[in-house]
């Protein structure tokens, strides 16, 4: 049961301009309140952070809602995939949503997140928009990179999001990267990069946090571990599946990313430790229902109740839904409606991005160089298609 | 016309006195050249490599340096001489040998909006940062739709040295050329090397550019316009080192040395060459190498690297998709030898194209043939 207790005094908004939603006066109370997470931290060379968190009822509020919001937003590409609307690759994150949302609680959009190809949710956090997603998701102009990314290359450079990055690990050493810009600007922000248990194997990984804790860059390596990297359990792939521990002179926290508080806590503690004291390991404990990407059941390597059963004791959402019905913030029937007004607007941005046209055939030449010099570029055949670059 | 004079410049920089003239030795930093005023101006493609970096580092404070070796060591190869004095370690970083992750850092920091300068010791070790520069650099701003640029420039020497043998000597000039999102570009001359430099620095795309070890100690004349600091080559623009009319011979890098002289040889035979040095593989100045061969209608391309699709292959293709009628006589192909680099020294002078090479292909190309050499 979830320790609560009330302040009084007033503090700084945790008002979180993403969601508007009108219920009772509740909703826009910003007056902090401690929620204590569902486990302690677990840390390595480190001293862990309190599990006391504070927040308010509007800031879980939101998180309800934003959470809810990316839930529906991946089951409806489900559905779009499976209609051939989506095509290729297609990684889906429900399940995860904690992560997304607890992270941008403590972070500003000065502060950089980079992450892997399940990228959809970490975009929306962000600031993108659901049009946006299902646009680029279909491959249409009004997507976030008109079109000609797809489902694993979303980027929103002014909110900080660098991507969506296809191959495994390689977001880490970029992402190193940001940080190491970040101190040479004197920006004071952090860079937190995602990559999942299976690329927690990665060799450039550890090259880029060694390089990452000999110059004290204000980096953050976050293993969203769900357990699976593609077919292959944990305890398969590696030798030591303590990620956290990983970083070896790098300290570490193991924390419950289905614990959205546990997950901003842990992400506040980790940008003011980068700032002072370089690098840090955070390893989520997380879950993915859907199985890699679209083209997994995720169910050969998993059985059905390890499934379920995660849905059932640790779901994100309804461990929200649990708090807010017991702090009396809302009641059943609310939180329904928010469910169904989500639902609304995921449908409405699908039907828009499906009025959205394909990019216009000249978009096959368009920002290969920002500079191009005059240079040409040809199609299949080049006596038939021929383009002095734009 | 600027004749190429070249006078080497023994591996200790002492004067070297040629009749009527003394050559003048060079520190990197340029602006005390400016007091000489008589006779050419010489530096040496180290000089020039170092002058454009250190240039660049003073213009713009977002271009750093990162490598093995470049700061305290002051470079292995010394091009980055003096820059860690001048800069800080701040801006010119030492980085452990691990190019997967300092690569990937750098073209991190190029994401943000820095300009990172990304020092291979050898492109050989490139291929262990090859997906940060294919994947992580190149393509970034056409998956983004424009909204990452990547103003990174990947530099190292490339292609044969002597003697390393087959793991660090070769080219990889073919392989980042085919790359759509990358520019490569590879210096010549001490003049291209600064210029082709400071272009790349300033350059908002990802830009791999290949020096070549041997030609680090030679030293070329350079004019005053060059050694201005704003001084700046375009990308994408082929230079015709000799103007002929029997031949058109392409080249870059140490082979352009290789094709002047056997240009030389050529003239003694009453065939007259045309020189172009390439200096932008990708974007290839077809412009140029078809209007040179639509005067010479003969064509013999040269390089170091592999053979099989190589820049001499696209070269050939382009001028057959072009140029077809104005051909006559088959394109000839100078490359480096079909097998990976031996070490014993008379086994990689035959791997590697040497003058008489390019000299016997264009005889051939003009229908004057040699006699067959004897069997190897």
């Amino acid at each position: 049961m979830a320790l609560i207790s009330r302040s009084t005094s007033t503090c700084a908004p945790l008002f979180r301009p993403l969601t508007l939603f009108s219920l009772r006066h509740v909703s826009t109370d910003t007056s902090p309140i401690t929620v204590d997470t569902s486990v302690p931290f677990t840390s390595h060379n480190c001293d862990p952070p309190s599990r006391s968190v504070t927040t308010s009822t509007s800031e879980l509020l939101s998180f309800f809602r934003d959470m809810s919001l990316m839930r529906r937003m991946e089951i409806a590409a489900d559905s779009l995939y499976k209609s051939k609307l989506i095509r290729g690759f297609c990684h889906l994150y429900d399940g995860q949503e904690a992560v997304s949302v607890g992270m941008e609680a403590a972070l500003t959009k000065s502060d950089c997140i980079i992450t892997a190809y399940r990228d959809h949710c970490i975009f929306l956090g962000r600031g993108g928009s659901l049009l946006e997603v299902f646009s680029e998701l279909m491959g249409r102009q009004a997507g976030c990179s008109k079109g000609k990314g797809g489902s694993m290359h979303f980027y929103r450079k002014q909110a900080g999001f660098y991507g969506g990055h296809g191959i495994v690990g390689a977001q880490v050493p970029l992402g190193c990267g940001l940080a190491f810009a970040q101190k040479y600007s004197k920006d004071e922000a952090v860079t937190f990069a995602l990559y999942g248990d299976g690329a927690a194997n990665q060799g450039q990984l550890f090259e880029a946090l060694n390089i990452a804790a000999l110059w004290d860059l204000p980096a953050i390596l976050v293993c969203e571990n769900n357990h699976y990297g593609m077919g292959t359990a944990e305890w398969r792939a590696a030798k030591s599946p303590a990620y956290y521990k990983r970083g070896d002179y790098v300290p570490g926290l193991k924390v419950d990313g289905m614990d959205a508080l546990a997950v901003k806590q842990a992400c506040k503690f980790a940008k003011e430790h980068a700032l002072k004291n370089g690098p840090l390991i955070l390893e989520m404990d997380t879950y993915r229902y859907h199985g890699h990407s679209m083209s997994d059941p995720g169910s050969t390597y998993r059985t059905r109740d390890e499934i379920s059963g995660i849905r059932q004791e640790r779901d994100p959402i309804e461990r929200v839904r649990k708090l807010l019905l017991s702090l009396d913030v809302a009641n059943e029937k609310e939180l329904k409606d928010i469910e169904k007004e989500v639902r609304k607007e995921v449908d409405e941005a699908i039907a828009q991005a499906k009025g959205s046209p394909a990019p216009e055939p000249s978009e096959l030449f368009t920002n290969i160089y920002v500079k191009s010099f005059g240079a040409e570029a040809y199609g299949a055949d080049r006596k038939e298609v021929r383009v002095t670059l734009p | 016309m600027l004749g190429i004079v070249r006078r080497k410049v023994c591996a200790k920089g002492l004067p070297v006195t040629v009749p009527g003239e003394t050559l003048r030795f060079f520190r990197p930093v340029v602006h005390a050249l400016r007091n000489y005023s008589s006779a050419a101006k010489e530096l040496t493609v180290r000089e020039a490599l170092n002058s454009a970096l250190d240039e660049e580092m003073s213009a713009d404070p977002k271009v750093f340096l990162m490598g093995e070796e470049v700061g305290e060591y002051q470079g292995a190869y010394k091009i980055s001489k003096g820059l860690l004095d001048k800069y800080g370690p701040d801006r010119v970083l030492d980085t452990p040998i691990t190019e997967a992750g300092f690569t990937g850092i750098g073209v991190g920091a190029a994401y943000y909006g820095l300009k990172p300068v990304v020092e291979f010791m050898t492109f050989n070790f490139s291929m262990q940062a090859i997906d940060h520069i294919i994947n992580s650099a190149a393509k970034s701003n056409y998956m983004s739709a424009g909204q990452i640029n990547v103003p990174i420039v990947f530099r190292g020497p490339n292609g044969a040295a002597a003697g390393v043998g087959a793991q660090h000597s070769q080219c990889y000039a073919a392989w980042y050329a085919s790359c759509p999102g990358l520019k490569v570009l590879s210096p010549y001359s001490s003049e291209d090397a600064r210029g082709l430099l400071k272009a790349a620095i300033r350059d908002p795309d990802p830009v791999v550019f290949l020096e070549n070890e041997l030609l680090y100690g030679e030293s070329f004349p350079v004019s005053a316009e060059a050694l201005d600091s704003s001084f700046c080559l375009p990308i994408g623009k082929a230079k015709i080192e000799r103007e002929g009319k029997d031949v058109t011979i392409t080249a870059f890098s140490k082979m352009v040395g290789h094709a002047l002289k056997a240009a030389d040889i050529l003239a003694k035979d009453g065939i007259s060459a045309e020189v172009i040095n390439l200096r932008s593989i990708r974007p290839l100045d077809r412009a140029t190498i078809n209007a040179s061969v639509r005067k010479t209608n003969r064509l013999v391309t040269v390089e170091e690297g592999f053979p099989q699709h190589g820049v001499g292959a696209e070269i050939c293709t382009s001028v057959v998709e072009e140029s077809f009628g104005y051909l006559d006589a088959p394109v000839e192909r100078i490359a480096g030898a079909d097998v990976p680099m031996p070490y014993a020294a008379n086994l990689e002078r035959m791997a590697v194209p040497q003058v008489e090479d390019i000299v016997r292909a264009a005889k051939r190309a003009c229908y004057r043939s040699v006699p067959l050499a004897a069997a190897a």
